[in-house]
């Protein structure tokens, strides 16, 4: 018998020695790496002030830095079982304090997402995302729940879109499109893959319609022309890999490709047929060809591939039609300049086109620490926030961007690994919530920067400057640490 | 727990997607950072800011090193738009003395794009230019009250006298033809410029040399330092200072003794070329185009009926009268048409074939020397008719022609090429010209003969007159005459150091200078003989047909080893001896016996009575100008074939400046066509 003094002793060792302290090194290499380029960010080599200087960002990040320490340590020791048990409640109080957020904060710059306390300013929308994240894993760690059938989506996607609805009352559409990346793991706790590739397809056909839609070929405008195409590939494909239905597949691959030899050698002959009357021949052919045949073969797949088919193509109209209608002109302004269409520089694009300056002034090792004057002379906007790679990449050059870029990768990997080895249901979603919002973060911030997604302000995690980020992303990993730390113990709970 | 290994497969679509995501974006970042070198220069660009450091603008003095143009600091009250609060208008108003409505008029006009090209937030903007150094003062006091206010300090031309402002010029800033003209890239908008004057000429070496500051510049145009602790600054070379070759005193003299008088005084010192006098009259200050008024000044003085801005020593172009004859004497000897004892007939005037130029009372025949005392018509005449109907030559073409080129040799019908801009190069008529405008064998030697005597188409500048007046000091020769006497650290310009030597022997010249002697001891020039100085004169006296005569007087002193050539033209003053004259000998004397208050009170004298004699000259003259707009053109003896004479411009081969002048209408600039002489 061991005494229960001892007991607990050998609990803490237990837990101390389990763990991940890999994942404990990368999160300490990345905030302190994200203060250093903070002070870079703001300072000059010639000024003499020191890295932690309060009256500096970087001083007061460090600060942030030292609490985060604290609360990632202080939730080590709290007992997992908690945060299982008190994960609705700790929802719940979260949407309530995201309303009262919106209706009561006070206006900044347009968005009512910070609540002040004395003199520090928090934005519950950061916190929000450990709290939906601990919901979602409670949900499906519910005995019996499993996705299966449309009426299964309900509540998932119900904890998904609430904070979302509560965020873009508050203005901050950035924030809220965090939460779409969850749909990770629903497609990792049995979604459908093919949502994720119809999502794929969706951004895609959005991206090539807009972007190109200035030239015409067939008499149509180029954008159309290649959805179209890519349409007609994905049918072929879907027969093929979806259908498992080789005869069918060939059938129409050979149909599509003997209508395009026609057209060609037509055209050759000064016969040129309109692009919108081809597709719309030859895919409806196709199609009611596919209808006829599907009694052969697997019904709802067919049936499943001449949808998409056609919701691709009612999609790929109303792109252009959304684009114009649904978006806000500084929206569809961000993405024109992101998607290289519009290009103003001075004006709309100034911003991205100045970060792109200094991250690409920056060449293979850099222009040195504090040597960067594009960020510091204010050319970059919100340098030491949401832009903060650009000093990153201004004065370490490739050599640090692609550092960081690795750094994050390896993180959100091992944290993909630690949701896997998890017994439980609970463990596996919440770490593969973890994961799908840094996967975002990641994506957008990074891409955002570099000019090749529409500017969206959100930080990147652990570099940006500000306490909420930081907090917010340290509470959301040392949950996870805490609950992998005993995975040993027990097999369930 | 039951593990699904089918759905943990998709841990590599979730895995495998960030990969794929961080490769693009890896690949992304080599392009930007490794591959593609447009960011590295852009980001250069961007953060540097070079700004122009402006060197100051080289001094003037005159021959003696009297200080003519100096710098001196103008401030400029100044304000950047976004650093400015709410402030207390009405102070500032008073300390300005200015109204509320002006007041908010210029800051209408600051804070107006469209007005104030270089407009921006948060950079200085000027409000008020020019301050006075009382509003300067008061202002300095208070300024810690106006957040944003600031005063700029500008640098801006001074002159020490009220004079000479036709040789000094001014400065203007740059417009945009001006840029675009420059090739050595030197301008940029907000730069000066010479614009009249020296300080056009020699703008190459006043201006100096711009240097530079690289300083670092944040995204709103804020200058955060220098870049480099100032390393790779240039410092900017100040300009050349310059040494006129103009006595100022002699300068003020000659402005004082032309007042309410149109015409010019120009005196130069023979052996040099260096111009002592330049005198253009009406002027005007030459602070008149500094500052703030510059611009209205400026167009009050353009639109002066008497032409201030006319500089008529080197633009106006007139009839020399009879200070051309001495040009007629040299090449009728040069030929051998006649020597010092040929003499012609003249009663009265030149009668040859029912032609007749009037002359007055003098013995009669009457020889070169005699002729140029009393400034006999009969002896040019006849000696210009014996030349063109000389058969030395080919036939009357080339007998002109060779007349025409020892008027250019002596500096006529061309530039003289003096260092100042827009000179006019006067007009000498060739065998072209007739044959065009009369036709081929329907001139003659009769046609042409008021040339003679410096009518008919002859047109000089006083310039002109007065070089020919210093190449028969010299004896034959002259320099271009210049008014720069040298350029610090330079010198001065080779092309005014060299000497023009007409083709014409030196003994004639020494005949005509006699010639010019004895019309000083006992003919037109009496008023001249000034005891002592030897001087040497030639008077003319041009008909005009706006009214009185122009008063004409080409002279040097002393005869031998001659210090100063001058030439007066006054214009509708009367006979030559009766203005010119004593205006040249009181310039002569001046300049010879140095300053005194006997001479200053006699030109005084002599101006305030010919001010009380002459009070409407001006007032007179713009009557006669606007009742009679197209007199200019009285057919003469050369034009009486030729109906086509309206305009008097009509087929002259005038260059643009000299078309500039007579469109511009000075008196004086009249083509006279009247072969008709009083002198």
């Amino acid at each position: 018998m061991v005494s229960t003094r001892d007991n607990n002793q050998d609990a803490s060792n237990r837990l101390l020695a389990s763990v991940d302290w890999f994942t404990v090194l990368l999160y300490v290499i990345l905030v302190i790496y994200g203060a250093i380029s903070i002070y870079a960010a703001t300072t000059t080599s010639s000024s003499q002030v020191s890295m932690f200087d309060f009256d500096t960002y970087s001083g007061k990040q460090f600060v942030w830095i030292g609490l985060s320490f604290v609360i990632g340590f202080s939730l080590l020791l709290i007992d997992r079982r908690l945060y299982e048990a008190y994960a609705y409640p700790i929802y719940a109080i979260m949407i309530i304090i995201l309303i009262a957020t919106a209706f009561f904060s006070p206006n900044i710059k347009g968005s009512h997402s910070w609540l002040k306390f004395g003199a520090v300013s928090l934005q519950p929308a950061e916190f929000a995302k450990t709290a939906t994240a601990l919901a979602l894993a409670k949900l499906f760690s519910t005995y019996g729940f499993q996705l299966r059938g449309w009426r299964t989506y309900i509540v998932p996607v119900g904890i998904i879109l609430f904070p979302v609805l509560c965020i873009i009352l508050e203005n901050e559409t950035g924030s809220a499109l965090v939460y779409f990346s969850l749909i990770f793991v629903l497609y990792r706790e049995g979604m459908s893959g093919f949502v994720l590739f119809a999502l794929l397809c969706a951004v895609t056909y959005f991206v090539l319609v807009l972007k190109f839609a200035g030239t015409l070929i067939m008499g149509i405008p180029m954008g159309t022309f290649i959805v179209l195409t890519c349409v007609m590939v994905v049918i072929v494909i879907m027969l093929l890999i979806y259908c498992r239905s080789l005869i069918l597949g060939r059938n129409v691959a050979l149909g599509y490709i003997a209508c395009a030899l026609l057209t060609w050698i037509l055209s050759l002959m000064g016969i040129h047929i309109n692009g919108y009357v081809f597709f719309f021949t030859v895919i409806p052919l196709s199609l009611i060809y596919l209808l006829i045949g599907m009694f052969h073969d697997d019904l709802n797949k067919v049936l499943t591939t001449v949808i998409f088919a056609v919701v691709s193509i009612i999609f790929m109209f109303s792109a252009n039609f959304a684009f114009n209608h649904a978006l806000k002109p500084h929206q569809q302004n961000r993405i024109n300049i992101a998607l290289g269409i519009e290009e103003d520089l001075k004006g709309k694009g100034y911003n991205v086109n100045q970060s792109k300056i200094a991250i690409g002034s920056g060449g293979l090792t850099g222009k040195g620490f504090l040597e960067g004057t594009q960020t510091k002379l204010n050319y970059v906007p919100e340098q030491h926030t949401d832009f903060i790679f650009c000093t990153i990449g201004e004065e370490q050059g490739f050599v640090g961007t692609s550092a960081v870029l690795i750094l994050f990768l390896t993180l959100i990997l091992r944290v993909i690994a630690i949701a896997e080895r998890q017994h439980t249901t609970f463990g596996r979603v919440y770490a593969y919530c973890v994961a799908s919002i840094l996967i975002f973060h990641l994506t957008i911030n990074i891409g955002m920067v570099i000019g090749i997604v529409p500017v969206i302000g959100i930080p990147l995690p652990f570099f940006s400057y500000g306490g909420s980020s930081l907090w917010g992303f340290t509470i959301l990993l040392f949950i996870l640490l805490r609950i992998d730390a005993v995975r040993t113990e027990y097999g369930t709970w | 727990m039951r593990k699904d290994y089918n759905l943990e497969k998709r841990k590599f679509v979730i895995g495998g997607f960030i990969v794929v995501i961080v490769a693009i974006y890896l690949f992304k970042l080599f392009d930007l950072q490794i591959l593609d070198d447009k960011y590295s220069e852009i980001a250069v660009s961007n953060a540097r800011s070079t700004k122009i450091t402006h060197p100051s603008r080289g001094q003037i003095y005159d021959r003696n090193g009297n200080l003519v143009v100096y710098n001196e600091p103008a401030y400029d009250l100044v304000l950047v738009p976004k650093d400015v609060q709410e402030f207390d208008t009405t102070t500032m108003c008073k300390i300005l003395q200015l109204k509320r409505e002006d007041f908010d008029l210029l800051w209408k006009n600051m804070s107006d794009p469209k007005k104030n090209k270089n407009y921006s937030a948060t950079t200085p903007q000027p409000l008020v230019q020019n301050l006075d150094s009382t509003t300067y003062g008061r202002l300095q006091e208070i300024l810690y009250r106006f957040p944003g206010f600031d005063i700029s300090q500008r640098i801006i031309r001074r002159y020490n006298y009220i004079a000479a402002a036709n040789i000094l010029g001014d400065i203007r800033e740059v417009n945009a033809e001006d840029i675009e003209r420059d090739t050595d890239n030197y301008y940029i908008p907000g730069d000066y410029t010479g614009d009249l004057g020296v300080e056009k000429s020699y703008e190459k070496y006043l201006r100096g040399v711009k240097g530079k500051e690289i300083l670092i510049r944040d995204a709103r145009g804020k200058i955060k330092g220098r870049y480099n602790d100032g390393k790779d600054d240039v410092q900017p070379i100040a300009g050349k200072d310059l040494q006129l070759s103009i006595d100022i005193d002699l300068q003020c003299f000659g402005e004082k003794i032309m007042r309410g008088k149109r015409g010019a005084i120009v005196a130069i010192e023979p052996k040099t070329g260096e111009v002592l006098a330049l005198v253009t009259s009406p002027s005007y200050d030459p602070a008149l185009l500094v500052g703030k008024d510059r611009g209205k000044n400026y167009a009050k003085l353009v639109s002066d009926p008497n032409k201030p801005l006319f500089d008529r020593a080197i633009m106006a172009a007139y009839p020399p009268g009879s200070t051309f004859k001495p040009t007629q004497g040299l090449i009728f000897m040069q030929e051998g048409i006649t020597n010092l004892s040929t003499s012609y007939p003249c009663y009265r005037g030149y009668i040859n074939k029912g032609l007749k130029v009037g002359c007055h009372g003098h013995g009669s025949p009457i020889s070169l020397q005699p002729a140029l005392a009393t400034s006999c018509n009969g002896y040019f005449c006849w000696g210009l008719y014996y030349m063109l109907k000389n058969h030395k030559y080919e036939n009357l073409d080339s007998a002109f022609t060779v007349w025409k080129n020892y008027m250019v040799e002596m500096g006529y019908g061309y530039k003289l090429n003096i260092d100042l801009p827009a000179e006019s190069r006067g007009f000498i008529p060739n065998a072209k010209f007739y044959n065009e405008h009369i036709g081929e064998g329907k001139w003659g030697a009769n046609t042409v003969i008021s040339i003679a005597i410096g009518q008919g188409e002859i047109m000089a500048t006083p310039l002109q007159i007065a070089n020919l007046s210093a190449t028969i000091a010299n004896r034959g020769y002259y320099i271009t005459p210049h008014v720069v006497k040298q350029i610090r650290d330079v010198g001065i310009l080779k092309e005014y150091t060299q000497k023009h030597q007409p083709s014409i022997n030196r003994e004639y010249y020494e005949n005509v200078a006699t010639g010019m002697r004895m019309a000083v001891t006992g003919g037109t020039c009496r008023g001249a003989n000034l005891p002592g100085l030897e001087v040497c004169g030639k008077t003319g006296t041009v008909q005009n047909p706006h009214g009185r005569d122009h008063s004409v007087f080409m002279g040097f002193a002393p005869k031998e080893d001659p210090k100063i050539a001058i030439c007066v033209y006054v214009e509708n003053a009367g006979f030559g001896a009766q203005v010119a004259v004593p205006l040249g000998a009181m310039v002569l004397e001046r300049y010879l016996r140095g300053e005194s208050e006997e001479i200053e009170s006699r030109a005084s004298k002599w101006s305030d009575r010919w001010l009380e004699e002459n009070p409407s000259v001006f007032e007179e003259e713009e009557v006669q100008q606007q009742l009679n707009p197209d007199t200019t053109a009285k057919p003469s003896a050369a034009t009486a074939h030729n109906q086509s004479s309206g305009n008097p411009l009509k087929g002259l081969p005038l260059n643009r400046e000299q078309q500039q002048a007579i469109l511009t209408r000075p008196i004086g600039t009249i083509i006279t066509r009247n072969g008709f002489n009083k002198g």
